[in-house]
């Protein structure tokens, strides 16, 4: 991708991942993750990763999503809550010390000698060549996560459901 | 002309800063927890990135599975919520002080 796409996809991610953040309303916050989770699958595409951005779409800005607009409507949460109170100094620390790091890394990263990435190998990024990976290399983590995920829907149900129920 | 990736980095690190940031200003606590999918993803951009300069799929696997430990903690996570909720009507993160001694 060239610099000019590459900085009009930086600025949606960055005002709209800011939008999340900022937001009073987490409603319009889930919506603004969404398109936040929407433009970083596009960079995938341009980083040839054609299924981790499908995955992206799906698991992520579908799924994951869903769910935490769900809970957000479940709670009833219109009333925005009194951000800030008196803590005025903390929060204006940490918002200079979130820019100290993001400007620190960001130079650390633009100081590294990586250039433009050479041509990708054919396939590369396909379903074929991650499930290859996956399926070979990868197959004793795959199965755990299985596992994972099966604690996880158990610790779910077991967290939310009434008690005595 | 293709673009560095220490451009994708630096981008992935700035991300990474926003997501920090609001978990430290935010009192929600599902702010809070959209500011650390945010950081998820921000690190998801790293690896996609180098895997790419790298020309292996490594990298895109451990994206793959650092998406199946999210969405992991965000049905454990909420799920915490929601059962918080019940004890004590509010998501104020200064309100929960359910543990606190």
């Amino acid at each position: 991708m060239g610099p000019l796409t590459f900085a009009v996809l930086a600025v949606l991610l960055v005002v709209s991942a800011l939008a999340v953040v900022l937001h009073p309303n987490p409603v319009k916050g889930a919506m603004a993750l969404v398109a936040t989770l929407f433009v970083l699958a596009v960079v995938f595409v341009f980083l040839d990763a054609h299924m981790i951005a499908a995955l992206q779409v799906i698991v992520y800005a579908g799924a994951i999503m869903v769910l935490f607009l769900f809970v957000i409507m479940l709670l009833s949460l219109q009333d925005d809550l009194p951000e800030g109170g008196g803590r005025v100094g903390l929060r204006t620390a940490a918002w200079i010390g979130g820019g100290a790091l993001a400007c620190a890394v960001a130079w650390i990263c633009l100081r590294s000698p990586l250039g433009a990435p050479p041509e990708a190998p054919q396939g590369y990024g396909g379903v074929e060549a991650v499930a290859r990976s996956l399926f070979t290399d990868f197959l004793l983590p795959f199965e755990l996560t299985s596992i994972l995920l099966l604690v996880a829907v158990i610790g779910a149900v077991v967290l939310a459901q009434r008690r005595g129920a | 002309m293709m673009v560095p990736i220490s451009w994708y980095l630096a981008l992935s690190a700035v991300l990474f800063s926003i997501g920090t940031v609001g978990v430290l200003v935010r009192r929600n606590v599902i702010v809070i927890f959209m500011s650390i999918e945010l950081m998820l993803n921000a690190v998801n951009l790293s690896f996609v990135a180098l895997a790419r300069q790298l020309g292996n799929v490594d990298g895109q696997v451990i994206v793959f599975f650092v998406m199946t430990v999210a969405a992991a903690e965000a049905a454990v996570g909420l799920a915490i919520i929601v059962a918080a909720f019940r004890n004590r009507p509010t998501v104020n993160a200064d309100e929960l002080t359910l543990l606190r001694w």
